[in-house]
């Protein structure tokens, strides 16, 4: 009798805090993004079975994430944000330098890249000072909360990674729109930024500059940077209302199309399937980005509400920045396609938000009934 | 803003909230609609474009590889140039079949199995969208007995291309170095430095020597072309064209000429030579011998070449002017004599009276003069020009060790020259610091005793020594060694070069170095240890002789030369400057196992002395490989 009843309860007790539907969805891209991996690394079987185990990695800490409680995720922010600050600074100080710039630490056993981390940290913690102050909120607060931004930006802005620095921007941006920040303040700070370009300008980069220079007209920098874009945008055009078939893209199979597995993937997807194929993937995108507003909105307490809706607005930051970067709207910062370019990081990261939001949802739900 | 003392309005800030929420699901739409309006841009408005400039890839962006700066001695002599030559090239995805293509190009053209294995590799390394080599340096008849037959080779191709060339082979390869083929290494370090854009293209990169350290200027700036092609791939029309930069031309501060001198002198030694000039730093001669040809890795080195020069006991590939680090041996004398003048620890005139061996207090080992029985009473200048090892046990056992390493290392002893080459060695200038470091072991008083006469511990490059022989030359001035004297700018004559200062001046009693160098000239005068060579010569030659030990000797054996095997002999040095009242070129001659260096090493000096200041040319020099042809 006991037997035959513990393996369903088993299950049941697995799948408890395991959104189906958000999972459904995230399953959908995630296969779409092996599909596309196997046509951009020219068959690639092993490429592939990489990537694969990249994802059952990053699931495995999905369903551990949905299953902790909300307040021990709650107890994990300032802890979390204060090492990932100490991990920036030991970078800033000893990082290694690759490809020009100071991103990766070494810590004998391995080489980490803590701005990977800051990205859940920096919103985890600003919901959490939130929601500590949320009985007594003033300007100040939101002042704070801003600083708390800005000082892991400055420093990932620094080494330099500005694509990270704007999704961790982007990211924090959503808590402080999330909680309130008033329409007027919003006004001024954007008069503001406006007016400060100029001196932003002149502390980016020398690549970066030219990274969003050469937007304006790829064609300068044909052998380099433009390249990138001027592939792509071919990729893309040439795809069509259909697409050219599944393993038929004649840019990414007999051209030199860079970065095609990682940042650029989105190319290879677009020239096979057109724009049909975008439809579908955008639509897998807004329907992701849906029900993590259903989960927000439904959310029980302002900590979580805020945590959800800047998880949720992130991914779909994500999505549009790198999409935009590979058709031509924005300049090439290197933001991967979430869940569907090749990399185990950026996967973990994306899915731990995910498991956030699951226990966002389902712990609620517990607390409900 | 005013506070808000209120109890707060649950509803009210869920109802708040909410509408943000709201707010957001319509921003995230407005921007999905504007990543589609694009895609319909793109993929239906725009498409035909698109899908022509795909399809028959109409327009391709096609590179133009700059050509490399030419290198040249300080007279205009040619030492690294490029000439056009043919290759035959394939394509690998575009072919039906590689190995067949292959085995039908056999029949027409020479392809050796060496050929077939450097291009394996190659297409390890490389796309197979990419245009690779087979066969380089193409006979007329060759190409034009494929040209023939091309219509059955879709996806290969001949190709013109600049070949880099060295036409004095081994005599510059330590110094000029080689390009060779980009590999995965070279394309990291590329991208690292953000230098990849220029780089498209190119199959090559300097690897060693000037090749390599002026890489910057040497290759220049690809240029780019667009260029319509049709369905087979092939140039119909050129849209439009930003023309490369050629890579600037070096002119070196080295002399071809006296490089030859130098080379010949040697004879069969293996060994090295620096020169330099004394007042600007300038170097005049750079040999590492023996030599290889470099043109052999231009283009990836077959096997069989490989493993000689590999495998050879004569280490060819040792760039031992720069890399080798032997001990000083007596070449270490005058300066230890400026020491001993410098700390107060010995005046000029006196003297010690030498048994032939020395003594620490309080032990019994015996620490020998290589002249049985002693050079009876010594003073400084006598120490120097007889090379009295005796006197010089006694003034580092007072010195002491740090103080030798402080006022050596001021000559540039223990640390890199500066010069303008990759991968120099710094030798070793021992301290009571550096051994606890290096063998967690206190320093030991014997262990001053045979850094006195530069055995022991202490280790320096041939190149370290003509650094420092050059500033002991020039009365202090430390002028950075370096080759390259100017770059000429593409197209223009460029910028003069620029006016060499010295880098430090080091301040001498003046009385303490004029008796050191009247010491140094006496060496090569009739009674000092190289008389022989300097015999006859109508300027003042000042120099100091020195033996590195290959094999320690043990307490109360004797080395005798001919009883050891060849290998095994000691190495000989060889240090002088030129004039030695107005001198114009300080040199270090290195002869490994050439036993003494009073007549082995400094008869090499001597003939190179010989050509710089008088222009005497000692036999016929050879001509560089294709002199008499012409090349552009």
């Amino acid at each position: 009798m006991i037997r035959q009843r513990l393996w369903p309860r088993l299950w049941k007790r697995f799948i408890l805090h395991i959104d189906p539907v958000l999972l459904a969805a995230l399953g959908l891209l995630m296969l779409t993004g092996l599909a596309v991996l196997y046509s951009a690394s020219d068959g690639d079987w092993g490429r592939v079975l990489r990537q694969a185990g990249n994802m059952l990695v990053a699931l495995g800490i999905l369903w551990l994430v949905a299953n902790l409680p909300l307040h021990y995720l709650m107890r994990t922010a300032l802890p979390v944000y204060l090492l990932g600050m100490v991990l920036l600074a030991g970078v800033a100080l000893f990082g290694e330098i690759s490809h020009g710039a100071r991103r990766w630490l070494n810590l004998g056993v391995m080489t980490i890249q803590p701005s990977e981390l800051m990205k859940i940290a920096v919103p985890l913690m600003m919901a959490w000072y939130f929601e500590k102050h949320e009985a007594t909120l003033t300007l100040k607060n939101y002042f704070v909360a801003a600083l708390l931004l800005l000082m892991p930006v400055l420093l990932i802005a620094r080494q330099p990674d500005l694509g990270t620095a704007i999704l961790i921007s982007a990211s924090g941006f959503y808590v402080l729109f999330l909680a309130g920040l008033s329409w007027r303040v919003m006004g001024v700070l954007l008069v503001a930024g406006l007016g400060s370009l100029p001196v932003l300008w002149s502390m980016l980069h020398e690549y970066q500059r030219h990274r969003i220079l050469m937007l304006f007209d790829p064609a300068q920098d044909a052998l380099g940077k433009g390249y990138h874009t001027i592939q792509g945008t071919i990729a893309v055009g040439s795809g069509g209302v259909l697409g050219k078939g599944y393993l038929n893209g004649t840019q990414t199979h007999l051209d030199f199309l860079p970065e095609r597995t990682t940042d650029f993937i989105f190319a290879v997807y677009s020239e096979e399937f057109g724009l049909l194929g975008n439809l579908i993937l955008l639509g897998m995108y807004l329907f992701v980005i849906a029900r993590g507003f259903i989960i927000t909105a439904d959310a029980s307490t302002y900590f979580t509400r805020l945590m959800a809706g800047s998880i949720t607005l992130t991914f779909f930051t994500y999505a549009f920045v790198n999409m935009g970067m590979v058709i031509g709207i924005l300049p090439v910062v290197g933001v991967p396609l979430p869940l569907v370019s090749y990399g185990g990081t950026s996967m973990v990261t994306l899915l731990l938000g995910f498991g956030m939001l699951m226990s966002i949802h389902t712990h609620k739900k517990l607390v409900q009934t | 803003m005013k506070r808000r003392v209120e109890l707060k309005n649950i509803q009210r800030e869920i109802y708040h909230f909410r509408l943000r929420l709201v707010l957001s699901l319509g921003f995230v739409l407005f921007m999905l609609l504007v990543l589609l309006a694009r895609f319909v841009y793109l993929q239906v408005v725009k498409h035909s474009h698109y899908q022509t400039l795909a399809e028959n890839n109409r327009i391709s962006v096609v590179p133009i590889v700059p050509n490399r700066g030419l290198i040249l001695d300080r007279n205009g002599v040619v030492l690294a140039h490029n000439y056009s030559g043919y290759t035959l090239e394939i394509t690998p995805s575009k072919t039906g079949g590689l190995e067949a293509t292959i085995e039908q190009l056999a029949q027409i053209v020479e392809i050796q199995p060496k050929d077939r294995k450097r291009f394996k590799k190659l297409l390890a390394e490389r796309h197979d969208f990419e245009s690779l080599p087979i066969r380089t340096r193409l006979s007329d008849e060759e190409v034009a007995r494929f040209a023939a037959q091309r219509y059955r080779f879709p996806g290969v191709e001949i190709k013109a291309r600049l070949f880099r060339e060295y036409p004095y082979r081994e005599l510059t390869s330590h110094l000029i170095g080689y390009i060779g083929r980009i590999n995965e290494s070279d394309i990291q370090q590329l991208e690292e430095d953000d230098r990849a854009a220029n780089y498209r293209g190119s199959d090559y990169i300097g690897k060693t020597g000037i090749e390599q350290s002026y890489e910057n200027e040497l290759h220049g700036k690809t240029g780019i072309e667009q260029v319509e092609v049709d369905a087979g791939g092939r140039g119909v029309r050129v849209l439009s064209r930003t023309p490369p930069v050629s890579g600037n031309d070096l002119v070196l501060t080295l002399d071809a000429k006296l490089q030859q001198v130098a080379e010949q002198a040697f004879g069969n030694y293996r060994g090295a030579l620096v020169a330099i000039d004394p007042n600007n730093g300038e170097v005049l001669a750079f040999v590492s011998r023996p030599g290889y040809d470099p043109n052999l890795f231009v283009d990836g080195i077959d096997e069989q070449s490989w493993s000689e020069l590999n495998n050879s006991p004569d280490v060819p590939l040792n760039n031992r002017a720069l890399r080798g680090q032997y001990p000083p041996g007596s070449t270490i004398k005058p300066f230890m004599a400026l020491a001993g003048l410098h700390y107060n620890k010995r005046a000029p005139g006196y003297t010690i009276s030498d048994p032939g061996y020395y003594t620490l207090p309080g032990s019994s080992h015996q620490y020998r003069d290589w002249k049985k029985g002693g050079h009876g009473s010594v003073d400084l200048f006598k120490s120097v020009v007889i090379s009295c090892d005796t006197y010089y046990y006694g003034l580092a056992t007072e010195l002491g060790i740090d103080n030798m390493h402080a006022y050596l290392s001021r000559f540039g002893f223990g640390k890199k020259t500066g010069i303008d080459l990759e991968g120099e060695a710094a030798g070793l200038l021992p301290s009571q610091e550096w051994k606890q470091k290096r063998y967690q072991q206190k320093w030991y008083a014997g262990d001053t005793v045979s850094a006195g006469i530069g055995q022991g511990y202490d280790l320096v490059t041939p190149m370290q020594l003509a650094y420092a022989t050059a500033i002991l030359a020039n009365d202090g001035a430390g002028y950075r060694p370096h080759l390259v004297r100017q770059v000429q700018h593409a197209g223009s004559n460029g910028p003069a070069a620029p006016e060499i200062r010295p880098d430090f001046e080091l301040k001498f009693n003046p009385e303490h170095l004029a008796l050191v160098k009247r010491a140094m000239t006496a060496v090569t005068q009739p009674g000092g240890t190289a008389a022989g060579a300097g015999a006859g010569a109508p300027y003042g030659i000042a120099g100091k002789t020195g033996t590195a030990q290959v094999v320690g000797m043990k307490q109360g054996e004797q080395y005798i030369e001919s009883q050891v095997q060849e290998r095994l002999r000691d190495h000989a040095w060889f240090i002088a400057f030129a004039p030695a009242d107005k001198p114009k070129i300080a040199l270090v001659v290195l002869a490994e196992n050439g036993g003494h260096g009073g007549s082995t090493a400094a008869p090499i000096a001597r003939k190179v002395l010989d050509y710089y200041l008088l222009g005497k040319v000692p036999q016929p020099l050879p001509a560089a490989a294709g002199e008499e042809e012409e090349h552009d």
